[in-house]
């Protein structure tokens, strides 16, 4: 377990290395100059504070010179410096860091819960209008664009119905504390993390609906519906726990798109993570921020790859692989 | 060909996408000639509610642009960026995987590690960063969508190759002295053609998505009408003006769905074994 362990953050600390390397290259391959893309100025920029950037980064020293000090920096966590909101850029990514794990963790037990619910009742009811709806409805969160669809979702439960608040993490000068605030910031966290699951969901309903088919044809199955059990037992005992697996397989690998689409979302939601940091970076031109951002999503990516491998180890301990 | 036919169109799904996709493709098509006048061009009072002004099916946004005329340029535009970076991912793709199952050994390693670095990095987010550093344009969103699609068809044509490398009609074309080139392109690459049409169907579908979600981001080429910013300019004034967001957002999904479903019925109708099976 322990070597195991290691081979993986190993892998991971490479992979964020070649991320480092591959922000340097971007930063290089920017139009412009690299200070101005740093100073998040687009040829506006004090000639004087661009002169003094160009020192500090050591811009007219060779270029491995400077790939080896940008590494090292991230390396000991210095993201550089956002000159847009005169803060560092790591301080800034851990102020929201919070909200989008929040979001991210909700919207993904909300999708693979949903997702595998769903999935077993269209496999057991195979062909029937239940399949049929639960296929179709997955069909069409797997077309929808995320965006759009919480777009839609706060027109209708906040404008229209006025359910749910709209936006935001919490009612700003509420007072709230204690449960209050905690129950303040969950109906905040509905629409956004539903939302965020809708694509994974359509994903997990469609992996397990097909792979319970799978498993349904083996012969333990036959074996177990020949003693008499109830078929919902059946389905829940014997169908379920083998047909999850692979599902838990491929929950693990789709953690990237959450975090891409927590973008999107706290954008509509004005979720203050970093996803919506990002889209602040993006229209204030501010390179650090957003490169920094790319970092820590990709670590988190890494991060939570990390933990479903493990979970999944101690859940079958048939897995032996590295 | 007339067998393979029959079995799509027996697939109730592939039908409903065929259908429309035609749809899309003709107002891509014919956009120019329904709506002459430039989709930026201010035409209305702003504001205007549809199905209330004639010419104006779909009312006009906040600048007083006929959503319509934006609806209809923008189908081109989705389809094309749609059509081209598939086309240059299956480009970068197609021979890495190629290469990877072919040669095995260090190449595979080699190869495989770098599939695996572009895949587990946050893929949107990635694109986002490239096309903010490249600044937006048609070229940087097509590079964008490319970098980030490609893995999973090098993943899939290699799988394909190690499967096929040891037919004997790939032995037999090695013992007759053809070069690894000619083994590659004449015998290995047309055996690996169905799948990898399935797979570009779905992959336009989400190679639209993406060029939908960066253009709400306001990474969208600047001079080009697109359905994602057209949703993202109404994303401010939701409460006021519903339909500014609404009909671009409905084109996008039924354009997606309409590749997705093509996608599944290429592959009951090319792989008959399957289905059967499922």
């Amino acid at each position: 377990m322990l070597g195991f362990l290691l081979t993986r953050v190993g892998k991971a600390a490479v992979v964020l290395l070649c991320i480092t390397v591959l922000n340097f290259l971007l930063i290089h391959l920017a139009p412009g100059d690299p200070a101005m893309v740093m100073a998040g100025e687009a040829g506006e920029a004090d000639p004087e504070f661009i002169a003094q950037l160009r020192a500090q980064f050591g811009l007219d020293r060779p270029l491995y010179v400077q790939l080896w000090s940008y590494v090292s920096s991230v390396a000991q966590l210095d993201l550089g410096y956002s000159y847009r909101q005169n803060l560092p850029v790591l301080d800034l990514i851990l102020q929201r860091l919070p909200a989008t794990l929040l979001l991210s963790l909700s919207a993904f037990v909300i999708s693979l819960g949903l997702g595998v619910l769903a999935g077993t009742i269209a496999a057991s009811r195979q062909g029937k209008p239940a399949d049929t709806l639960i296929s179709t409805i997955a069909l069409l969160f797997y077309a929808t664009p995320l965006f759009w669809f919480a777009l839609m979702a706060v027109l209708l439960f906040s404008v229209k119905l006025d359910w749910l608040p709209g936006y935001g993490f919490e009612t700003i000068r509420s007072g709230y504390t204690g449960m209050e605030r905690v129950l303040d910031i969950a109906a905040h966290l509905v629409m956004p993390a539903f939302t965020l699951g809708l694509f994974l969901m359509a994903v997990y309903v469609r992996m397990t609906r097909a792979s319970m088919l799978e498993v349904n044809k083996h012969d333990y199955v036959r074996t177990a519906r020949a003693k008499g059990l109830r078929p919902a037992l059946i389905q829940r005992r014997h169908v379920l726990r083998n047909a999850i697996l692979p599902v838990v397989t491929l929950a693990g690998l789709q953690a990237g798109q959450l975090v891409g689409g927590a973008v999107l979302i706290e954008t509509v939601f004005a979720w203050p993570g970093i996803g919506r940091l990002m889209f602040e970076a993006l229209a204030q031109r501010d390179y650090n921020v957003l490169l920094g951002v790319f970092v820590v999503s990709a670590a988190m990516v890494l991060m939570f790859n990390l933990v479903t491998d493990l979970a999944y180890r101690l859940v079958d301990p048939r897995i032996r692989t590295t | 060909m007339l067998d393979f036919l029959k079995r799509f169109a027996g697939n109730r799904g592939a039908v409903i996408g065929a259908l429309l996709l035609v749809v899309t493709l003709l107002l891509a098509i014919f956009s120019p000639m329904l709506y002459p006048q430039s989709p930026w061009a201010i035409a209305q009072r702003p504001f205007l509610e549809p199905f209330t002004t004639e010419g104006y099916l779909m009312g006009t946004d906040t600048l007083g642009r006929n959503v319509a005329s934006g609806l209809a340029h923008g189908a081109y535009i989705s389809l094309l960026i749609g059509l081209i970076s598939t086309l240059v991912s299956l480009a970068i793709g197609i021979p890495l995987g190629a290469c990877a199952g072919y040669f095995g050994g260090w190449v595979d390693d080699i190869l495989m590690r770098v599939t695996e670095f572009f895949q587990v990095i946050p893929t949107f987010a990635f694109a986002v960063v490239l096309v903010a550093i490249l600044q937006p344009s048609l070229t940087s969103i097509i590079t964008a969508i490319a970098l980030v699609s490609w893995p999973p068809v090098a993943r899939l044509l290699r799988g394909e190759v190690l499967a096929l490398k040891s037919r004997e009609f790939i032995e037999a074309a090695q013992l007759s002295g053809q070069s690894s080139t000619t083994i590659i392109l004449r015998q290995i690459m047309p055996n690996t053609l169905s799948p990898v049409v399935v797979m570009s169907s779905m992959m336009i579908a989400t190679a639209i998505l993406t060029e939908s979600a960066l253009s709400f981001m306001g990474l969208g080429d600047p001079e080009i009408m697109s359905w994602g910013y057209m949703v993202g300019a109404g994303r401010t004034v939701i409460r006021q003006a519903w339909w500014i967001s609404f009909f671009p957002g409905l084109a996008i999904l039924l354009t997606v769905l309409a590749f997705n479903l093509i996608g599944e019925g290429l592959n009951d109708a090319l792989n008959p074994r399957l289905r059967k099976r499922g």
